[in-house]
């Protein structure tokens, strides 16, 4: 995270920008079942958000295993996925969210161009 | 099963043998050449280029499934969505909306965009799973299609995982027990573009559409099945209105049962020629001919006979549009037009080159499977063109599918001018059952029509040329004469008619002079024997004046020399 001190405070300007309500990053992680990955990636999520979106987000977990008919509607096909609902437009980041690098320019959270310096 | 039971129970084996179990597709070329369908609760790979059909084989092996034999199915689409897969099979009388209110069919559209989709660390498609496993079980799926499924290597980076997933996702179907169709997109060297038949080895069915001569045929080709024994060949099969057909194997052995029933050629002249009088049921007829000799009245004739018995036909015209048949034949007298009223007659017509010449025989065989009929004409074989071997190949078994249902099927071609047999005509000759050869005689400053038998298989058959006319009453045969140059047709033959009934009536009025002279001779002795006798008459009446005078005379002599006696008596 240090890498990316250049660019931190650009990124938190526009985060700024989209902070106007508390709450705006409504998350949704699809699992199926306790699997080492689910874990992994509930765990990794809950990290990142406390430290880049403490306050304003909501996680919902979705265990397939037990809703299995939710999984069409937001087009799951690869598992754990993240889905960020809102704000719009949707966004999907498969994996157990090791890389928390990508997970944030997934979730728009970092803009690219952070990633590519 | 209950034989291989036995069988089991014979050997003494413990372990009980089972067959292959399949799953019919209801594409009944499909489950001919595959004895049987599908494997069940295997997944089959159907490979092949784009545009080759993959989605509407594996759309109808699920709608089938449903309508047919009762089996639910989910169709797992990859590239197209709900309303375009609803829209693209509405076009083959498909509803697809309507199945899956009733709750037999599930569409599940997988969408997959590299774009929205970010990869952060390891993952697995559980999601495509529990996706599959949901529908599965919401209706019972006993037909699973996922289509396209290498769709996800271009949505997903990891190859890797990718593999594994797919490899664990067959095998996963497998223990769910469901039939399943993989599509996949044909690759350069190999089946499938990321290599899957690696995973699918149970059946592999390959699409192909070719174009020949700017015609495309689309065949189809059974790679491997495993465990069960296939057609192997290439078969023809089309995509139309009606959905897929695919042209079945041509059975091997010539095992048909034959008919000893005749049916009647339609023209009486030329039943008499025949000694069963008309055709055998069931029989392949070639009429062959030069331009104009009236191979199509021939074959209208034969059509016209078959509707009025009451038998269905089906009439394949490669050269002329129903109407003008039927107009055409209409001039001979062939009512045509009350058959296709009734139903009893149907046209089938296409120009030849609108299909490749395999594509033509799906089509009839679709068309005969669907009509039913008892006879069949194609008009005219030699429409094709192509490669001998092709065309053979095809005519082979478009009398083999007529002779395996007993139609009876009339075919005309057309002759090129001379003694030389054209290309369908040589290939075509072996198969057929009567071969009837209408030929032009040009002599006189004219052509005049003449028919022979060239051959009939199972029957004896007139040896003779005859002359045919075409009437408007319809076709009638007159005796042709055989002059000193052959056989004298027309106004020669009408010359030589007049010859001889000139001779005729010389030699008649020779035989008339000859007994007028004899009865006037006749007349003439009678006269004399009459003369003569009444000459002796005359005589012997004569003869008798005489006689009686002399025995008066004698009388009275006598009496005298009695007097005189006494006379002198009585003086002594």
């Amino acid at each position: 995270m240090s890498i990316d001190k250049p660019n931190v405070g650009r990124a938190a300007d526009e985060s700024n920008d989209f902070l106007e309500e508390p709450g705006e990053y409504n998350l949704r992680l699809y699992v199926a079942g306790q699997t080492p990955k689910s874990l992994a990636a509930i765990a990794n999520l809950k990290k990142l958000c406390e430290e880049n979106l403490a306050g304003r987000y909501t996680i919902e977990v979705v265990d397939l295993l037990v809703t299995p008919q939710l999984a069409a509607g937001d087009q799951i096909v690869a598992l754990p996925t993240l889905v960020r609902r809102l704000p719009q437009p949707l966004k999907r980041v498969i994996g157990d969210l090791s890389n928390t690098e990508r997970v944030l320019v997934g979730l728009d959270i970092r803009s690219k161009l952070a990633r590519t310096t | 099963m209950a034989t291989k039971q036995k069988k089991a129970a014979q050997t003494g084996s413990s372990h009980r043998l089972t067959a292959l179990q399949k799953t019919p597709t209801g594409i009944k070329g499909l489950d001919a050449l595959t004895l049987g369908g599908l494997p069940t609760g295997r997944p089959t790979l159907m490979c092949g280029a784009a545009g080759c059909g993959k989605t509407l084989f594996a759309m109808t092996f699920l709608i089938n499934g449903v309508n047919e034999f009762n089996e639910p199915g989910v169709l797992m689409s990859f590239e197209e969505r709900e309303r375009d897969l609803e829209t693209n099979v509405a076009s083959l009388g498909y509803d697809v909306a309507a199945l899956v209110e009733r709750k037999q069919l599930v569409v599940d559209y997988v969408y997959i965009e590299r774009a929205e989709i970010e990869e952060s660390g390891e993952y697995d498609l559980e999601g495509l799973f529990v996706r599959l496993g949901h529908a599965i079980d919401s209706i019972g799926a006993k037909r699973v299609v996922l289509d396209t499924i290498e769709a996800l290597f271009s949505g997903l980076d990891d190859t890797a995982i990718l593999r594994s997933e797919l490899r664990r996702l067959f095998a996963w179907l497998k223990d769910k027990g469901v039939t399943a169709i993989i599509t996949a997109e044909r690759g350069e060297g190999q089946l499938t573009r990321y290599g899957i038949e690696e995973y699918i080895s149970d059946c592999v069915i390959l699409l192909d559409n070719r174009v020949e001569e700017q015609v495309t045929t689309r065949r189809l080709r059974v790679v491997k099945y495993r465990g069960s024994s296939h057609g192997t060949n290439e078969y023809p099969f089309l995509i139309d209105e009606h959905g897929i057909s695919v042209l079945p194997i041509t059975s091997a052995e010539l095992s048909h049962r034959i008919s000893h029933e005749s049916v009647s050629s339609g023209v009486a002249d030329l039943d008499a020629m025949l000694s069963v009088r008309g055709y055998f049921r069931g029989s392949s007829i070639l009429i062959s001919g030069l331009a104009g000799t009236g191979k199509s009245t021939f074959a209208s004739a034969f059509v016209n006979a078959a509707c009025e018995r009451g038998e269905r036909c089906l009439f394949f015209a490669f050269e002329e549009s129903p109407d003008q048949i039927v107009r055409n034949m209409a001039s001979v007298g062939l009512k045509l037009d009350a058959h296709v009223a009734s139903g009893l007659l149907a046209f089938q017509a296409a120009r030849p080159s609108l299909y490749g010449f395999e594509m033509h025989l799906a089509r009839m065989n679709r068309d005969i499977e669907e009509f039913a009929p008892q006879v069949i004409v194609v008009d005219p074989i030699s429409a094709f063109r192509g490669p001998s071997f092709e065309i053979h190949a095809t005519l082979v078994r478009l009398a083999d599918i007529c002779k395996s249902k007993g139609i009876t099927a009339l075919f005309t071609s057309l002759s090129s001018s001379g003694e030389q047999m054209t290309e369908s005509e040589r290939s075509v000759s072996s198969l057929m059952d009567t071969w009837i050869s209408l030929k032009d005689v040009e002599a006189n400053g004219e052509r005049n029509r003449v028919l022979y038998l060239l051959k009939s298989r199972g029957m004896n058959h007139s040896k003779q040329l005859r002359e045919y006319q075409l009437t408007d009453q319809g076709i009638h045969m007159i005796d042709a004469y055989l002059g000193p140059d052959g056989v004298l047709t027309g106004t020669a033959r009408i010359a030589q008619e007049a010859r001889e009934r000139e001779a005729m009536l010389l030699r008649r009025q020779t035989t008339e002079r000859r007994q007028r002279e004899l009865a006037r001779k006749r007349a003439a002795i009678d006269r004399q024997i009459a003369e003569m006798r009444a000459t002796l008459e005359t005589e012997e009446r004569e003869v008798a004046t005489l006689i009686e005078q002399e025995e008066a005379r004698e009388l009275a002599h006598g009496s005298e020399r009695t007097e005189m006696a006494a006379m002198r008596g009585m003086r002594p």
